[in-house]
């Protein structure tokens, strides 16, 4: 089967977000989640430049592509794969701001992890979302695997695995993909790429323009799409699903977007990155961007914005004073579940 | 009771298991229609059909990765590595993935599997066909390691494997497969994980041993008892988590021990149930503890020659355990 890459084009008009078949309320949300997942993060790198917690890895910059290809999942019963920086992606599956300040602090109470993982790497059995380690692109295999368990159930579920750029080197990558491709599973990859992993840029990690281009070498579609445009992200998302869901198989995503931070708190990305790049790619914010769209849609007013930065704001002080008093794990909780059944030596 | 190979056992096993629950699966390299490169599936791609006995892409990071999604997702697979030797491509996936899921989500998280890989020599396996991984997956804190030396412990150490909430690597040796016949239980006999077992009773001194090294122990302790030495067989079968009671028990019964494997010696399995000796049953020692192992290169040659000076067999288990005895 021969397949060529898709690019997806912005549609115009103020209504956009209606004839994908999002309520006003639905594209709010979007929204309101985007701008939480950045506010939370903005609020651990200030924590951390401050001495209080050692370590932040950031979804700035990526919300879009994020929250705009969640959105065309169904949390709880479909499955997200996500890598460490989809602070936005959780938030949409039901993960709140303070289980992200609870990782932040590494907090006993932490959902994730109990305190065990470095923030970003994330986990709920209940809310479908994979727990992650911190070597890349072996989530893309669990994906395939989650999603083979949907086809011998016959369930419906649809797996989003999500994965950076870098992550695209890896061999795991290539296997997922071809399992995926030759079983026809219900499983959409979607890469953020970002240009960087790490310091090295895309040009130094391929060979070609395109990452999408490598799906027709598994047999299924590939989608180039801006990642800084939610709804062309939840668009191509949707489409996916609905491929997927109807047993076609695999799509593979690759929304363009960009890190607007370091790497991590431990990064100086000015050791490879140009400030006037960091620049002009801060102008195309996809918060900013949808925002501006959601207003001259008349859907996002003056009002409503108050509202939406209060509730956000609101969270992440509670949030934050909450996790930071929040106790630590006691050293006895070194030795639990080594095994489901505890430890044995 | 029935006699029954090895291989035998494990194929009722996996049949029985897949029969009795709808989540269990198969998955790996020729495990479909070809019935295992050993037939250890033979038979079950027909009777439980293509959605259950996977046939993988020949990529062993994919299979493993693969039942670990599945897992996650209400399944028991049964991941099949074709040669122990093969394994390394998925060590990732088993060490940072499948070892971790339930501690790095403080038990939220936990992986039903087993990974099944054949292993062990004697078979002209050369380097690739022939290693024993015992040791270094032993090292993983979230794996359990299972190597089973009879039919009867194969099946229902199976049994317990697939029936298990945490990762389970499950040795086959490949010796074993045809070698040794044995009877096994009908019914659905399920052996413990975590359980040694002793095989022989005797009073003189130990051999402890898994795989199969517990073969050639039991034609020793034939050997002896035609001398008047009383040997007692500890079969470890389960390696970790490693029966620290049982090899306590055996050590302070006899006061001489000598642990076999077929392993490498360095940093070996023998090393740990020394050291387990050591800090438990000092006092009843009579005899510095011995182990017989492979020696110190990277694998087992093609050779014949060099094939049989790497292994330990008989003879030299015999030899070894005279000189036990006669400390």
């Amino acid at each position: 089967m021969a397949t060529k890459t898709r690019e997806v084009e912005a549609k115009g008009g103020q209504s956009r977000h209606r004839s994908l078949g999002l309520s006003d309320d639905q594209a709010l949300r979007i929204y309101e989640v985007m701008r939480l997942a950045r506010a939370v993060d903005e609020r651990m790198w200030l924590i951390n430049r401050q001495g209080r917690a050692p370590f932040v890895i950031s979804c700035q910059g990526q919300e879009g592509a994020q929250v705009g290809s969640a959105a065309a999942l169904r949390p709880g019963q479909d499955w997200v794969a996500p890598y460490y920086r989809d602070a936005g992606v959780i938030l949409w599956f039901g993960m709140t701001a303070k289980d992200q300040m609870l990782s932040f602090f590494a907090r006993r109470e932490d959902p994730n992890s109990g305190g065990r993982q470095m923030p970003g790497h994330f986990g709920s059995r209940r809310l479908h979302i994979l727990t992650g380690g911190s070597p890349v692109a072996t989530q893309l295999l669990h994906a395939a695997g989650i999603a083979l368990a949907s086809k011998q159930r016959k369930e419906d579920a649809v797996t989003a695995a999500y994965f950076g750029e870098g992550a695209a080197s890896q061999g795991d990558c290539h296997e997922a993909m071809n399992f995926a491709g030759i079983h026809k599973l219900a499983v959409i990859f979607v890469c953020e790429n970002n240009g960087y992993a790490i310091s090295v840029p895309q040009s130094r990690q391929m060979a070609i323009p395109n990452l999408a281009d490598r799906a027709a070498g598994y047999g299924f579609p590939g989608v180039v799409v801006d990642g800084n445009d939610v709804l062309a992200c939840y668009e191509v998302t949707r489409h996916a699903v609905e491929r997927a869901r109807r047993g076609e198989g695999a799509t593979l995503i690759e929304a363009k977007t960009y890190r607007f931070t370091a790497h991590s708190s431990d990064d100086d990305d000015k050791r490879y990155r140009q400030a006037e790049e960091v620049a002009t790619w801060r102008q195309k914010d996809p918060i900013q961007r949808y925002a501006k769209y959601l207003r001259e849609s008349a859907t996002l007013t003056d009002p409503v914005e108050k509202d939406i930065t209060e509730r956000v704001d609101q969270q992440v002080d509670e949030a934050t004073e909450y996790a930071e008093q929040a106790p630590d794990p006691t050293p006895d909780d070194l030795m639990t579940f080594v095994y489901k059944q505890g430890t044995v030596s | 009771m029935a006699q029954k190979t090895v291989i035998e056992a494990i194929r009722e096993g996996m049949d029985e298991e897949m029969a009795r629950d709808p989540s269990v699966f198969l998955i790996g390299e020729d495990v479909g229609q070809r019935g295992g490169v050993f037939l250890a599936s033979d038979g079950l791609y027909k009777k439980y059909g293509e959605l259950r006995v996977i046939d993988s892409p020949l990529a062993e990071s994919c299979i493993v990765g693969v039942a670990i999604g599945a897992a996650v997702n209400g399944m028991r697979p049964i991941a099949e590595i074709q040669f122990a030797d093969f394994i390394a491509p998925a060590m990732n996936q088993i060490i940072e993935e499948a070892a971790r899921f339930c501690y790095r989500t403080a038990g939220d998280f936990s992986l039903p599997m087993v990974i099944r890989a054949p292993w062990g020599g004697g078979v002209h396996g050369a380097l690739y066909h022939s290693q024993s991984i015992e040791a270094t997956f032993a090292h993983i804190p979230g794996l359990k390691v299972v190597a089973p030396g009879t039919p009867a412990d194969a099946k229902g150490l199976l049994k317990a494997a697939v029936r298990d909430p945490d990762p389970v690597l499950f040795l086959e040796h490949k010796r074993t497969y045809r070698l040794v016949k044995g009877e096994v239980p009908g019914g659905d006999a399920v052996v413990p994980i975590g359980k040694a077992e002793v095989k022989r009773e005797g009073t003189d001194l130990s051999l402890i041993a898994y795989g199969l090294m517990l073969t050639y122990c039991l034609e020793v302790a034939e050997k002896l008892a035609a001398e008047d030495i009383s040997a007692e067989v500890l079969d470890l079968r389960t390696i970790k988590p490693i029966d620290q009671a049982a090899i306590v028990a055996t050590a302070k019964k006899t006061g001489k021990v000598l642990v076999v494997h077929e392993d490498t010696r360095f940093a070996g399995i023998a090393a740990e149930v020394m050291a387990i000796i050591m800090e438990q049953a000092f006092d009843a020692l009579d005899a510095p503890l011995m182990r017989l192992t492979a020696p110190d290169v990277p694998a087992m040659p093609f050779n014949h020659v060099l094939e049989q000076a790497f292994m330990p067999n008989a003879d030299r288990i015999l030899h070894k355990a005279k000189e036990l005895a006669a400390y």
